[in-house]
């Protein structure tokens, strides 16, 4: 019989250690907002990531006042920083798009202590890219002219160009990211808002939960609306980064006009997104003592989701190196070539390799699988892979194209620099302050994997099923 | 526990569902008649200029045709502002000591253009031409209205882009023959529509998409 459990805990490792009750658990994850004084280290980090983002806010200001000639993009390399940052932060956001749909839709257990926050990130995320396009358009305040609304100029924006698409995308992406996390936030809303003490809170939560009462009714129709919108967000996490991938492969240009951008560009995406979601789980759960919600489990199940998809992403670079030497293409021969040994730009290529391939070649050991440093230090090396690699794409293949006289080189100025550190900031103080305000674990769900949840489980704390009843 | 909200709220709630439908459509409704409004387009506006000339008074009353003064319309992408001595050449007779046309004269004797202010202002990035659309039967009052009745001219359309288009996208409803582009009554109507099909065939006017296309315009 003892046997029997081992391995069934081995199979089905439990998602919530620890002697856990739906009080305890509701207790933990809220005190966080309400209860916990806010510890001196939340001060010092959303302090340093809020200084970090005002480089964000004085190079907006500068290169609207002065115009983006202040960035380094000039020709032939017109598209640098802005878009490599842009498609950066929205592959980032797509881990958390998956783990709150797909795993949701699949029955994945474990993804119900990490949604949360990896949809959270996913909306600042997507909040860092876009702020890329629209102060690189120069005149942020005509931004809207992306869009298709009736006007005086009797034109619609041009619809066969796949920048459009890209704002139908993400615009789509972020209305439906959101709309996820707050339905998803309601229930728990309503439960901060029946904790809280101080009345302005109790206001302030309350209107944001919406009246729920947690009714039979209502929990009858936020199933509906969950489920729905995983739905919804489940093509979104295919689709936006094939769409982002198509700005570079409906081009003619030899290095972006390849047929597997789409599917390898969204692998891309959820290889680095976890690595984001492990860069922020890992001190999370250490900082706010949680390894009994978020567990050795859950790192180890990212981990394995991070190799996977990074081998995909491998392959990606294998087969574009192939396309290129078995097109036979001059053009195409001469950009793989000029990438990877003879272009000044070579270094990139193979500090490239170096950080998705072979980084991530650890995490098939069990050792480096299972040590959380280890896990935190190949993410942040991922991370920088995957920048890298949005780097090669589009600085080696547009700084030689077909014209050898309009051949150049690319150097990023002091504002590339301070403008993508600034976001980098401004993610992580978005960060701190939904850690400090809002439950950073979904408290019902987690509620519902504990063993009190099962139904034909004899309830042994009659106490804390009412205390949770009554909230 | 006591009640958090009245239960009122939960009306206001959903009242507030309806109010951003409601107020969607008030604003698009208000944005859409101020953007073609004459307060933004300058539309029907009777400029104060150096001396009141009444083309009223010099088409209409006299019958002066429009290329007497605008010399270049045939040829050229302006019509041409006449100089003063297009004035004088009738001023020097008539109404000659008239103290209203003392600025006219002055500009004559000083060799001193008259400063007038224009109406019809295009942006700086749109390339329009007169001579072609001439040469491909648009007349004048088409764009410019009865000018033969407005004793100070005004702009008789709003100008904007979609104005422009509705025509380049459809041209064949707005042409007549060659011998009636000055004629300030014309209109549209005067023909069938076969007629103007016919019109646009005989003046070769090349098709909506490239009439449409950016650099027709914007070069």
């Amino acid at each position: 019989m003892q046997d029997l459990k081992e391995i069934q805990r081995k199979i089905y490792p439990p998602m919530v250690e620890g002697d856990h009750n739906y009080g305890s658990v509701t207790d933990k994850i809220s005190d966080i907002t309400l209860k916990k004084r806010t510890p001196f280290g939340w001060f010092i980090g959303f302090g340093i990531a809020f200084l970090v983002a005002q480089s964000l806010l004085f190079t907006a200001i500068y290169l609207v006042t002065t115009g983006v000639g202040i960035w380094g993009n000039n020709q032939p390399v017109d598209w640098a920083f802005p878009i490599i940052n842009f498609v950066w932060w929205i592959g980032i956001g797509h881990a958390g798009t998956l783990i709150s749909a797909i795993l949701l839709l699949m029955n994945q257990k474990w993804r119900t202590s990490i949604n949360r926050f990896a949809e959270a990130m996913t909306l600042f995320a997507v909040a860092c890219a876009g702020m890329f396009p629209v102060l690189h358009t120069g005149r942020p305040w005509l931004a809207y002219w992306l869009l298709p609304y009736p006007n005086t100029m009797g034109m619609w924006p041009q619809f066969r160009s796949p920048l459009m698409w890209d704002v139908f995308a993400v615009s789509t992406y972020a209305t439906v990211s959101l709309l996820f996390w707050y339905v998803g936030l309601i229930p728990d809303l309503a439960t901060l808002r029946d904790r809280a003490k101080n009345k302005y809170f109790k206001v302030v939560y309350g209107l944001l939960s919406w009246g729920w009462r947690g009714s039979a009714r209502h929990w009858h129709r936020y199933e509906i609306a969950y489920l729905l919108l995983a739905g919804l967000s489940t093509p979104l996490v295919l689709s936006v980064h094939s769409i982002v991938s198509l700005d570079f492969s409906v081009a003619q240009l030899p290095g972006w006009h390849a047929t597997i951008f789409p599917p390898y560009f969204v692998a891309g995406a959820i290889f680095a997104g976890f690595a984001m979601v492990l860069i922020l789980t890992i001190p999370l759960r250490v900082w706010y003592n949680m390894k009994d919600l978020i567990t050795d489990t859950h790192l180890v199940y990212m981990g394995k989701v991070m190799l996977a998809t990074g081998m995909i992403v491998v392959y990606g670079y294998a087969m574009e190196a192939f396309f290129a030497w078995y097109s036979g293409a001059q053009y195409e021969v001469f950009m793989m070539y000029n990438r990877m040994w003879d272009g000044p730009y070579w270094w990139s290529y193979w500090l490239l390799i170096l950080c998705n391939g072979i980084s991530i070649q650890f995490l098939w050991f069990k050792r480096f699988r299972e040590s959380a440093f280890w896990l935190f230090i190949i993410s942040v090396v991922v991370s920088v892979g995957m920048w890298l690699e949005r780097f090669v794409i589009i600085v080696t293949s547009l700084q030689r194209d077909f014209l050898p006289s309009s051949w150049g080189m690319y150097a990023p100025t002091m504002f590339d620099w301070s403008m993508y550190i600034g976001t980098i900031g401004f993610f992580f103080a978005l960060i701190f302050l939904f850690v400090r305000m809002l439950p950073v674990i979904s408290i019902f769900e987690v509620r519902a994997l504990l063993p009190d949840a099962e139904v034909d489980h004899h309830v042994k704390d009659q106490k804390a099923v009412e205390g949770a009843v009554e909230g | 526990m006591a009640q958090l909200f009245h239960r009122g709220a939960n009306n206001i709630a959903k009242a507030s569902m309806a109010l951003v439908i409601v107020l969607g459509g008030v604003v698009y409704f208000a944005y859409s008649q101020i953007a073609r409004s004459s307060y933004l387009t300058n539309r029907y506006l009777e400029r104060p200029q150096p001396v009141q000339f009444s083309h009223k008074h010099h088409v209409g009353d006299d019958g002066i045709d429009c290329r007497y003064c605008h010399t270049s319309v045939e040829t050229a992408a302006s019509a041409g502002i006449p100089p003063t001595q297009t004035c004088m050449n009738c001023h020097n007779q008539l109404w000659a000591e008239t103290p209203y046309l003392e600025p006219v004269r002055a500009s004559y004797r000083d060799n001193k253009p008259i400063l007038w202010e224009r109406v019809h202002d295009l942006p700086g990035f749109v390339y329009f031409n007169h001579s072609i659309h001439v040469a491909k039967g648009v007349g004048c009052s088409t764009c410019h209205g009865a000018v033969d009745t407005m004793p100070a001219v005004y702009q008789e359309n709003t100008l904007q882009m979609e104005w422009c288009t509705s025509c380049h996208k459809n041209p064949e409803a707005f042409i007549r023959p060659k011998s009636e582009i000055y004629n300030m009554s014309w209109k549209d109507s005067n023909l069938t529509a076969e007629e103007r099909a016919n019109l646009k065939k005989e003046y070769k006017i090349r098709s909506r998409e490239m009439l449409t296309s950016c650099s027709i315009c914007h070069r």
